[in-house]
């Protein structure tokens, strides 16, 4: 191992690797940042370029460092404009936005910055200590666990809502389940509830959803009330990047925990950067006490720093089914195991054997990639945040088209813009009645992850059986009925108090 | 009715539809043989519309006709929407449904100039000497990194040149 490890410092320090790292981090940051533009996208479109490097462990590294880059871009647009490029900086947007309305858009980007470095730095640190254990542990979790653990995901929507609101929320969440359900699924070739417009065959883009949730609410918003953007912080000096002692104190063991947690979740495959984030928002907020605990939503940097942690983490646990299994955790690292293959390289138990060199070279790049992320992103977040200086006149044009951009970038097709914009209306009636719109995403995204699983699960069981006979299953399940009716039984002894 | 709770009726008629579809219409079009398999592409939705009518009846039921919707600061009040800028609101949904509409048949070009200038037009600006050149710049910006950059195809001008 030791020797291997050598070999690998060796070539993630060469010259070519850390122009490859640097490269792979600036390209991802800056498109990252474009609305509708994630890491799969992103990747898909470097592949050509990766293999004409030729060099596997050059290759392989240039990705991995777009994939860093993308994640941190994709924060950047959560915290500034709303508008998350991706599902896994989805939670971002909930504290992060809030604080650059408050005119503190420099010190979120410097507190994304920093979590998303440790999570990290900490995930490669477990990934190069547990990656072979890790792999063993990953097996032992089944449809019916990836089930139940979509189901842990879903019921974190406890996490968004204020009390009294559970029940829009899990209707918001089922609303976006049944969204979902659009379009033929992976297992069946029929389309379903497409109501006859071919369009909607390939069911609905997750971009469009998140746009027409997140990005379209806020902009309408800024026009039906100018005086928004003057208390909102667009148009105000971008103030000190700095955070204090306190903050930092405050974030220090949130960091700590979303590393690991957020490593462990990347771990399983199907789990990755979205869930892991969501997750690590919701136990954080659970944990929260008192005052600490309302902030959550209104711009505290504990709900910043979670999830920005627990995603980066993740990204560096999805490697290791990755390199140790050859079973890709995520979209994204599938793509990235299409282009290893491309590359002649098979991933599996015998990558470490065979070729040691660009294993290890991958797991060390990511201590460098990490290293350069933080790097060039600090020193450019007052040029990043002063994008909210723009006039009102200018930006909100300018944010709507970027949304628009995201949509049809993705799909080619100018039904998405007409989807979207119904969809942002509702969304943003919606909001009016102050529907949380967040589990309607969540829902979106897991739905299919869903019955996938269930599909599987019941397929395996023959019923529903498996829900009460596999016990890792059953306390799953237990543990996300005890998230969803948390905030009520809270209540309930705070009203008996 | 309250706003939310006019929400929740329509979630609800939303999953009866829903409902019916999965449990009739879906179950009616199943092939013989498909009938004796234990998942079905109708098993999810017959779940997720059974939850729905569950879930959106306590929703309408916790709502009541006569519950407040509490405004926090910052927040919209939908009983006052006159009071706020409506109709700047609606005539730019109207410029995205019509960028829509044209951006295939005028091209990216022409569609996303018209689009910025027609959008700070709206919002109230009026120096053109600005506008016109940030429109028409980042215009021909945005699809340079998009269709040379990045590959992906934009058609650029009308469909008659």
């Amino acid at each position: 191992m030791l020797e291997g490890i050598m070999q690998g410092l060796e070539a993630a320090l060469s010259i070519q690797n850390l122009i490859m790292v640097v490269a792979g981090c600036l390209i991802g940051t800056f498109i990252g940042m474009l609305p509708g533009l994630g890491p799969m996208s992103i990747i898909a479109i470097m592949i050509p370029v990766a293999i004409k490097v030729g060099d596997p462990s050059a290759a392989l590294i240039l990705l991995a460092g777009v994939y860093y880059g993308a994640i941190f871009g994709g924060s950047t647009s959560s915290i500034l404009i709303n508008a998350p490029g991706i599902a896994g900086t989805v939670a971002t947007a909930f504290d992060g936005y809030p604080m650059a309305r408050r005119g503190q858009a420099g010190k979120a980007l410097t507190i994304a910055a920093i979590a998303s470095f440790a999570g990290g730095t900490i995930g490669a640190i477990l990934l190069m200590g547990f990656a072979p254990v890790l792999a063993s542990v990953a097996l032992l979790f089944h449809s019916a666990e990836y089930f139940a653990l979509m189901i842990v995901g879903l019921s974190a929507i406890a996490a968004f809502t204020g009390s009294g609101n559970v029940a829009k929320a899990i209707m918001m969440t089922v609303l976006g389940l049944i969204l979902a359900t659009v379009g033929e699924s992976a297992q069946f070739n029929a389309p379903r509830f497409t109501m006859g417009i071919s369009d909607l065959q390939s069911g609905i883009s997750f971009i469009t959803l998140a746009m027409a949730i997140f990005a379209l609410p806020e902009a309408l918003y800024l026009v039906l009330d100018p005086e928004r953007s003057n208390t909102t912080g667009v148009g105000n000096e971008i103030r000190d990047l700095r955070i204090t002692k306190s903050e930092a104190k405050q974030i220090a063991p949130v960091i700590g925990r979303q590393s690991i947690q957020g490593f462990l979740i990347g771990v399983m495959p199907g789990a990755g950067a979205t869930i892991a984030s969501f997750l690590g928002y919701a136990v954080e907020r659970n944990i929260a006490k008192g005052e600490e605990r309302a902030n959550f939503g209104k711009g505290s940097v504990k709900g910043l720093a979670a999830p920005e942690t627990a995603n980066n983490a993740a990204c560096t646990g999805s490697f290791v089914p990755l390199l140790t299994l050859g079973i890709p955790g995520s979209g994204t690292t599938a793509i990235l195991l299409g282009a290893l293959i491309a590359l002649n390289v098979t991933p599996g138990p015998r990558l470490m054997i065979d070729h040691p060199a660009i294993f290890w070279a991958v797991i060390i790049s990511m201590y460098v990639g990490n290293v350069v992320l933080l790097i060039l992103n600090l020193p450019l977040i007052p040029y990043i945040a002063k994008l909210l200086l723009v006039p009102r006149n200018y930006l909100i044009p300018f944010i709507l088209f970027f949304t628009m951009m995201g949509s049809y970038i993705g799909q080619n097709n100018s039904t998405e813009l007409l989807l979207l914009t119904g969809m942002g209306l509702c969304a943003t009636i919606m909001r009016f009645a102050r529907f949380p719109l967040a589990p309607m995403l969540i829902g979106f995204i897991l739905g299919q992850m869903l019955e996938d699983n269930f599909s599987r699960a019941m397929n395996l069981a023959d019923g529903v059986s498996f829900m009460w006979q596999r016990p890792m299953t059953a306390v799953l399940l237990i543990l996300a009925i005890m998230l969803i009716f948390l905030p009520s039984i809270r209540e309930m002894f705070a009203k008996l108090r | 009715m309250t706003l939310d709770r006019a929400i929740a009726g329509i979630f609800l008629v939303l999953c009866l539809v829903y409902g019916y579809t999965a449990f009739v219409t879906m179950e009616n079009g199943l092939l013989p043989f498909e009938r004796n398999m234990v998942f079905l592409p109708n098993t999810m939705p017959k779940w997720l519309s059974v939850l729905g009518v569950i879930i959106g009846t306590i929703v309408l039921i916790q709502t009541g006709p006569n519950a407040q919707i509490q405004i926090n600061d910052g927040e919209i009040n939908y009983r006052n929407i006159r009071n706020y800028k409506l109709t700047q609101a609606i005539l730019l949904i109207v410029l995205m449904i019509s960028y829509a509409l044209l951006l295939r048949p005028i091209g990216f070009i022409g569609a996303t100039t018209m689009f910025l200038t027609v959008g700070g037009i709206v919002l109230g600006e009026r120096r053109f000497k600005f506008l016109l050149p940030v429109a028409i710049l980042t215009t021909f910006i945005i699809w340079y990194l998009v269709q040379e950059l990045l590959d992906i195809f934009l058609k650029p001008w009308p469909s008659f040149f």
